[in-house]
């Protein structure tokens, strides 16, 4: 294939996924602004105003990034997931296979598709916290940087669970019981500066918590890890995963008998 | 001479679990030709298919479409190649309209291209009217020219039909054999078909080629293949009920029922001595058909033959009134 004829097979795909998850929205897009709006009424409202101040910031002020990010990590997760395994299920996966293709695109076309998703349902739960709080950036550009690096991370993610899975099960256990826990853990809603020491080595074991950090630093501008340290972290998961992933595609693994 | 259209060598196949599906075949397919794999389930047939369309993976051999090796160049051999798999493959709650563009879009074929291609396909096959209607709004039939539709997106040199009628009504599947037909002679496009309806098998293909626990036991022409046919089996109605089974020096006569007969005719031996016999004896023939088509009985003494002999429940039984 030549370039434009790649372009054009890439934007394919794109468009592709982002129909899917706009022709189903009361289960890809206004979950997780109900949700989340739930979350500001309840946590940042009720609970929040009991609780003081976080790192000097009002409480509703210190939860805002961190759960957008929570938004766009679980939504990118789930959308490469769900899709890429319908796709193997229903054995459309095939129209691709048979394609000319190359397998970069056909894994970049997923991770954008999901990135879409992600990135969609964080501007939606952003529009929604801004009923409830007065939002400033004070890091813009790392800000978008860092998110939209994290929803390619769990993008890719999503991806590869997709590969493995067998049935539909398969593709909710790393969510229920690893992306979850690692999240409501990973200093969304505390600063980790709350723990005592045993406990906050054991917190910077948990890449989300770095994400969830740099992300409130854009906004905020307070961290309670080094940014730099944090996105290479970033970095280096994204090319590390996308090339398990590509090696994983090109070897046919879960798609080809 | 131009190259085949497809060329297989060696082809070997060994499952996971030890399971060895292709023993090394070779086959060629000419260009234009319309082709026959045929064989019974399990033979080998779509692990072929799929390793020339990059769904199974193969495990020795080599594989070239119009002279392009596959090791070598899939990308390049899969622009001319065009897939209708056996089982529905695309998203049932997707438009019709978007599988097929979407597929032209893998090809990296402009919307502008695109969209008078999937028009002209879509009407041909009788889905124009549908095309705004999610695709598991339609009827197994229409489905299966989906499939059809959107395989001629990227007009492939090399069509492959995996059991492309099965399930379809006697109606619809002439009107495909048609179609396939009409692409085949006016396109120039070469059709490989697996089918277990051998009839289709026999109006359609001019070469074919006998699968087998994973060999090729046979390739040759149709013609010459039925050339071959040593016997032929008539259901012979008669006026009235039969008593005794007629004897006929030379024929196999057995009672299928109180007024039908089965007939078998080997090569050489004439009907007229039937007919002479049986009205001497008093019997009175009302009507005589073929029990099932010529290929048929080939295919299933060959498979037979070579100690398979489970055939698919589908084979369609064809009877011609004479």
């Amino acid at each position: 294939m030549n370039a434009t004829q790649t372009l054009i097979a890439l934007w394919t795909l794109v468009l592709k996924e982002i129909k899917r998850f706009t022709r189903i929205w009361p289960q890809t897009l206004l979950p997780p602004s109900i949700t989340m709006a739930m979350y500001f009424i309840i946590f940042g409202n009720l609970i929040g105003s009991r609780i003081g101040d976080m790192d000097g910031f009002s409480y509703m002020d210190f939860i805002v990034p961190g759960l957008i990010m929570m938004s766009v990590i679980t939504n990118s997760y789930s959308n490469v997931a769900s899709s890429f395994f319908s796709n193997k299920f229903q054995r459309s996966i095939e129209e691709m296979m048979v394609s000319p293709m190359p397998n970069w695109v056909i894994l970049a076309g997923f991770i954008l598709g999901g990135m879409a998703r992600g990135l969609g349902v964080g501007l939606i739960v952003t529009i929604v916290s801004l009923f409830f709080t007065r939002l400033t950036m004070e890091h813009p550009l790392l800000t978008v940087l860092v998110v939209v690096l994290t929803s390619a991370l769990f993008s890719i993610g999503g991806f590869i669970n997709a590969l493995l899975a067998n049935k539909f099960d398969d593709i909710s256990i790393v969510p229920t019981f690893i992306l979850t826990p690692l999240t409501y853990l990973g200093g969304v809603f505390y600063s980790i500066s709350m723990l005592p020491d045993f406990w906050q080595g054991v917190s910077m074991l948990n890449p989300i918590l770095y994400m969830v950090n740099v992300f409130r630093y854009g906004f905020l501008g307070v961290s309670d890890i080094p940014v730099g340290w944090a996105l290479a972290a970033i970095f280096a998961f994204i090319i590390v995963l996308f090339g398990i992933a590509l090696a994983m595609l090109e070897r046919g693994k879960g798609i080809r008998s | 001479m131009a190259e085949p259209a497809l060329s297989i060598r060696g082809l070997t196949k060994v499952y996971g679990n030890g399971f060895q599906a292709l023993k090394g075949i070779d086959l060629d397919v000419q260009q234009g030709d319309f082709f026959a794999l045929l064989g019974p389930n399990g033979a080998g047939k779509s692990t072929t298919l799929g390793v020339v369309c990059s769904l199974v993976q193969k495990t020795a051999g080599k594989v070239s479409i119009f002279g392009i090796d596959v090791d070598k160049d899939f990308a390049k051999a899969k622009y001319q190649l065009g897939v209708v798999p056996q089982e529905f493959n695309f998203n049932q709650f997707e438009k019709v309209l978007d599988i097929v563009l979407a597929q032209a879009g893998y090809y990296g074929m402009t919307s502008r291209e695109a969209l008078p291609r999937a028009k002209q396909l879509l009407t041909d096959l009788g889905l124009w009217e549908k095309r705004n209607g999610s695709a598991r709004m339609l009827s197994g039939g229409m489905k299966r020219r989906l499939m059809i539709a959107r395989a001629l997106m990227h007009r492939p040199k090399l069509l492959i039909l995996d059991e492309p009628t099965a399930g379809v009504d006697i109606e619809l599947r002439r009107s495909m054999w048609e179609y396939m037909r009409r692409i085949n002679q006016d396109e120039g496009t070469t059709i490989i078909l697996t089918t277990h309806y051998l009839e289709e098998a026999e109006s359609l293909c001019r070469n074919v080629a006998i699968i087998n626990n994973g060999d090729i036991v046979r390739n040759t022409s149709v013609r010459g293949l039925l050339a071959e046919l040593n016997t032929e089996t008539f259901l012979i109605d008669t006026s009235e009920a039969i008593t005794d089974i007629p004897k006929i020096d030379g024929f196999e006569i057995k009672q299928l029922e109180s007024t039908q007969l089965s007939l078998v005719v080997h090569r050489g031996q004439r009907l007229n001595d039937v007919f002479k016999a049986l009205s001497e004896q008093g019997i009175q023939v009302v009507s005589m058909r073929n029990r099932a088509n010529r290929l048929e009985e080939m295919f299933v003494s060959m498979v037979e033959g070579s100690g398979q002999g489970a055939i698919d429940q589908r084979v369609e039984k064809k009877e011609e009134r004479v």
